[in-house]
């Protein structure tokens, strides 16, 4: 029998509903792999004794008949989701001893449909980052290494690092992330797994730990196209509570699935081949083109000619929100307090204190691109640039179904490489965030390995609320690409192993 | 006004600012409830406290009453609007932002008629009105060191009506905030209430040499807790105004605040908090976008506002202007003279309203509109009886005392009481007859031309009557009877 940490979520339903294995075997199995491997720290708390608790509530349940869609499933929820009565951080120091008495909305549906929750993931701190290297609680290490320099620990990308890492080294089987301008897809393709960035407003930000209100979805992250689409149809729906969540039904995205794309017209922008593309990268990109070709559709050169102001606009409307959304952090209600001689003396320490460095950054040029004067100059043109970078798809979606670009400009690099310039640290999110720009639903999947052996990750690019398109497309390239390799330590191998179709 | 200065004649130019409490059941955008006077900390969600993944969701019944206030205002209504955070830091805060409107609030331009004591009106521009969320309460003196935060109100929605620089002496800001006070009321929109809180004024004022139009510097003096303060403090804060550029100076834009025991104004301490409050649309919460459905909807179930009300007072009762405000300046007022007035004399109803039923409601503090110590149904009983000669008016003051002693209905009064008065001719010139005959020199002097002496002869038969004598008879056959 496979391993029960190698399953997938759909496997592991089917053993489970025909009672192979139990829940709490299920469980514990993932239990025993988390603590072998704390080395790459992708979880910030551990929740063992509620896991298996509800790992047995959820063979209860299933022996009573009312077994839930995930019920039993081991899943790992990212530091952001507030989760009641458990340590919730987002991974800033900022939030210590911060126990919510509320549970997210998205957490609670995964709950309300019988999952278990194996601890709260590492990421970036308030999800600033592309490398998972600004967490108050220490870098994620990504369980593939390279092939040239085993020794050499890799970044699992960012923000949702630890969900990537988790799902890749097979310590969770699939993990919620948020992503605000890339943060479920740059690191589902660093770590080789697939994670969706639904429609803006198909998922319920109530109890997210909000980083730019305008931006921020909650996804899944999983070892297949399927897995996700599974998550999603718990995780997605209309919620009351946010009123940016859209009130629009929630298809059966896992019947989306049917691996006929004949006919669909794909888009492939010719803008997304900037300087420092690498070639392997560009490699993988072309081969997935030929797949989708094989399989029935039509690839199509599209132009998205406002593409090159994405990253800048990006870097205004982002840290502009965020320089609102944390002045709640000041000390005075929860988390870190640092006492001062007045009000503003404990704000000033309190927050210097309780913030890195990347976070700073962000909240002072937020508050700088909103002030006096600067205001029309950086926040309304980039609303505007924003307007346009959205009619960009639009018109796109006029001719095509789908759209086809890579996920990241690179496979991952090592922890400490790229720090010196945040910006060669930003542009790590330039094929995403156009798509988080317009609020459309962007997927990255596995495509194939560079030559060093590591992950390389395609998104597609899917209508406003279309993610059905999206997941089918995306079965047809996950079949294609055979991604059967894994990262270090999962098969009993000390490297990575197995293959992939793609790549070099 | 004018202020006569030592270089000229002044002028006060004066616009307010009012933070209105919305009265609804939950606050702007959290299902917390919103009534005064809980416990500390007791009406707070996780919303309201700022916690993390908290979002706000809009109160229907905010927007309506909005609306139903912009309605009442004569404004237009922005069938699109905008929240935006206005953001700064402070301790009852807690989101480190305020979620206002702030370029496109729910109601533009509108006027309210300002009614002055003279008896005429001077309508008054309303610049804008939106919504926006209170603050919580700092709390500074319970202890040395420490401030305490309550955050009840956190959250509970405002309405800020601001109005255009159009009023000119402290009488008419007062009359700005008496009349806004009685529209908000009829609309039941908020209650008013100066000293709870639940309306606070701003005002700004300059002063500008008589028959210039140019807008000097202003200073805004904030949170004036009741309408005389607001006074007061205008007319110190134009004086300072005025000796300021008198003395050759210049005034500088700063907040004040008013110091009620002093009677002056202060500047705030502002330089540390020299705020650049870095609006922006809140990404939380989408445009605010109502149907004209629903403003019609609303514009149906407005009441009766106070200056259709008045000129239909004036018109139905024919009350001169000054009575018609009075009786519309509170909802209840109104309703109680109306009831009286129905289908009878209108300035009699109005005088007894006015005169004897308000000096007793004023008596005593258990006297209210819900318990009031005559019933309007009542008084209106006790006026027919006068028309229909069953008592005097005279007679009607002591009949008036017994309701309010008894809670009786007046005819059952004037039976139990026997009050009724004195029609009879007979009765009457006997009575006459006796007076005379007691006094026969006074009446000889007013034979005599001494006519003066004629009312104290009504006094003493009306003694006689024990009051009850029907005046007009009286005063008519005693004047026969002189005649003879």
């Amino acid at each position: 029998m496979t391993k029960l940490t190698n399953l997938t979520i759909a496997d592991a339903l089917t053993g489970l509903s025909k009672g192979d294995f139990s829940a709490v075997e299920l469980t514990s199995a993932h239990l025993d792999a988390m603590a072998a491997k704390r080395s790459l720290n992708a979880y910030i708390t551990e929740t063992p004794e509620l896991a298996l608790e509800q790992a047995k509530e959820s063979d209860a349940r299933r022996a009573a008949g009312r077994a839930g869609a995930l019920d039993g499933i081991p899943l790992g929820i990212k530091d952001l989701f507030a989760t009641k009565d458990v340590l919730t951080t987002a991974a800033s120091h900022i939030l210590d001893g911060f126990k919510p008495q509320y549970e997210s909305t998205v957490s609670q549906k995964l709950k309300d449909a019988g999952s278990v929750m194996l601890g709260k993931l590492n990421l970036d701190e308030f999800a600033m980052g592309s490398s998972n290297t600004t967490s108050y609680h220490g870098n994620v290490v990504n369980p593939w290494k390279s092939k040239s320099d085993p020794a050499k620990q890799l970044v699992p990308g960012g923000s949702s690092g630890g969900s990537g890492a988790a799902v890749a080294a097979r310590i969770a089987m699939g993990a919620t992330g948020t992503d605000t301008g890339g943060s479920i897809r740059q690191p589902a393709a660093f770590c080789g797994v697939t994670g969706i960035k639904p429609t803006y407003g198909r998922c319920s930000r109530w109890g997210i730990v909000a980083f730019a209100s305008s931006l921020d979805q909650a996804g899944p992250m999983a070892r297949t196209v399927k897995d996700c689409a599974l998550m999603l149809n718990v995780m997605a729906g209309h919620d009351p509570k946010d009123s940016t969540s859209a009130p629009i039904a929630v298809p059966d995205f896992a019947a989306a699935l049917t691996g006929d794309i004949r006919g669909l017209k794909v888009g492939i922008p010719k803008e997304y081949r900037p300087d420092g593309l690498s070639d392997e990268v560009n490699k993988v990109w072309e081969q997935g083109i030929e797949w989708l070709k094989a399989a029935g559709a039509t690839p199509v050169e599209i132009t998205l000619p406002h593409t090159k102001y994405a990253l800048p606009t990006y870097y205004i409307v982002a840290p502009a929100e965020a320089s609102s959304n944390l002045a709640r952090y000041d000390g005075v209600r929860f988390g870190l307090r640092v006492k001062g001689d007045s009000l503003d003396d404990m704000y000033k320490k309190t927050r210097a204190a309780g913030f890195g460095a990347e976070v700073r950054r962000r909240i002072m040029i937020g508050t700088y691109v909103l002030s006096a004067g600067y205001y029309d100059a950086y926040y309304t043109k980039a609303q505007k640039v924003r307007r346009l970078i959205a009619e960009d798809f639009k018109k796109a979606f006029e001719t095509v179904d789908v759209i086809l670009t890579p996920t990241a400009p690179s496979a991952a690099f090592g922890i400490g490489d790229n720090t010196d310039d945040p910006v060669t640290m930003w542009l790590n999110d330039v094929f995403t965030i156009p798509t988080s720009l317009a609020g459309l639903p962007g997927l990255s999947l596995p495509a194939g390995l560079s030559a060093d052996g590591l992950p390389m990750g395609l998104q597609l690019i899917g209508r406003p609320f279309d993610e059905e398109t999206v997941f089918k497309v995306a079965g047809v390239m996950e079949s294609a690409a055979g991604f059967t390799a894994t990262p270090a330590g999962v098969a009993g191998n000390e490297t990575n192993a197995g293959s992939a179709r793609g790549g070099v | 006004m004018i202020i006569q200065g030592e270089t000229c004649d002044w002028e006060i130019v004066i616009g307010l600012e009012v933070h209105a409490q919305v009265i609804s059941n939950s606050k702007l955008f959290s299902g917390a409830p919103t009534e005064f006077g809980g416990a500390p900390n007791n009406q707070v969600s996780f919303v309201d406290a700022g916690f993390p993944g908290m979002l706000p969701v809009i109160n229907e019944k905010c927007v309506e009453q909005a609306v139903r206030t912009g309605l009442g205002l004569k404004a237009k209504v922005n069938l699109t609007s905008v929240f935006a955070r206005k953001n700064y830091f402070y301790a009852d805060l807690p989101q480190g932002y305020q979620i206002s409107q702030y370029d496109q609030p729910i109601i533009g331009e509108g006027t309210l008629l300002i009614d002055l004591d003279d008896g005429s009106t001077r309508p008054i521009g309303i610049e804008r009105l939106h919504l926006e969320q209170d603050a919580g309460k700092s709390i500074h003196d319970q202890h040395p060191s420490k401030s305490f935060i309550d955050l009840n109100r956190s959250g509970v929605a405002l309405m800020e009506i601001v109005s255009k620089p159009d009023m000119r002496s402290p009488e008419e800001a007062g009359a700005y905030l008496t009349k806004l006070r009685t529209i908000l009321r009829y609309l039941g929109t908020c209650d008013g209430n100066m000293q709870e809180g639940s309306m606070r004024c701003d005002a700004n004022v300059s002063v500008r040499p008589v028959g210039s139009t140019e807008l000097r510097t202003r200073c805004e003096i904030k949170n004036v807790n009741s309408i005389r303060f607001v006074q007061q403090a205008i007319e110190y804060e134009a004086r300072r105004h005025i000796d300021v550029y008198e003395s050759g100076g210049d005034i500088k834009q700063e907040t004040r605040l008013f110091d009620s025991v002093k009677g002056e104004t202060r500047s705030m301490r502002s330089k540390e908090h020299a705020h650049d409050y870095r609006y922006f649309p809140d990404p939380d919460l989408l445009p605010l976008v109502i149907s004209q459905e629903l403003v019609d909807g609303i514009k149906a179930t407005l009441p009766e506002l106070p200056d259709e009300k008045k000129a239909r007072f004036m018109s139905e009762y024919g009350l001169n202007s000054y009575d018609a405000g009075v009786m519309v300046a509170e909802k209840d007022s109104a309703e109680f003279f109306e009831i009286v007035a129905k289908g009878r004399d209108g300035k009699t109803a109005a005088n007894w309203v006015m005169g004897d039923f308000f000096a007793t409601m004023n008596s005593k503090p258990e006297y209210t509109w819900a318990n009031p110590p005559v019933s309007a149904e009542n008084l209106g009983r006790m006026i027919d009886l006068i028309k229909d000669g069953t008592i005097s008016t005279r007679l009607a003051k002591d009949v008036f005392i017994f309701m309010v002693e008894s809670g009786k209905d007046p005819a059952t009064i004037v039976e139990e009481k026997g009050l009724k008065q004195v029609t009879d001719t007979g009765a009457i010139e006997a009575a006459i007859d006796a007076v005379f005959a007691a006094n026969p020199d006074k009446v000889a002097e007013v034979k005599a031309g001494k006519d003066k002496l004629m009312g104290w002869f009504v006094g003493q038969v009306m003694k006689a009557t024990q009051g009850k004598a029907n005046p007009g008879m009286l005063n008519e056959l005693i004047a026969k009877k002189f005649k003879e």
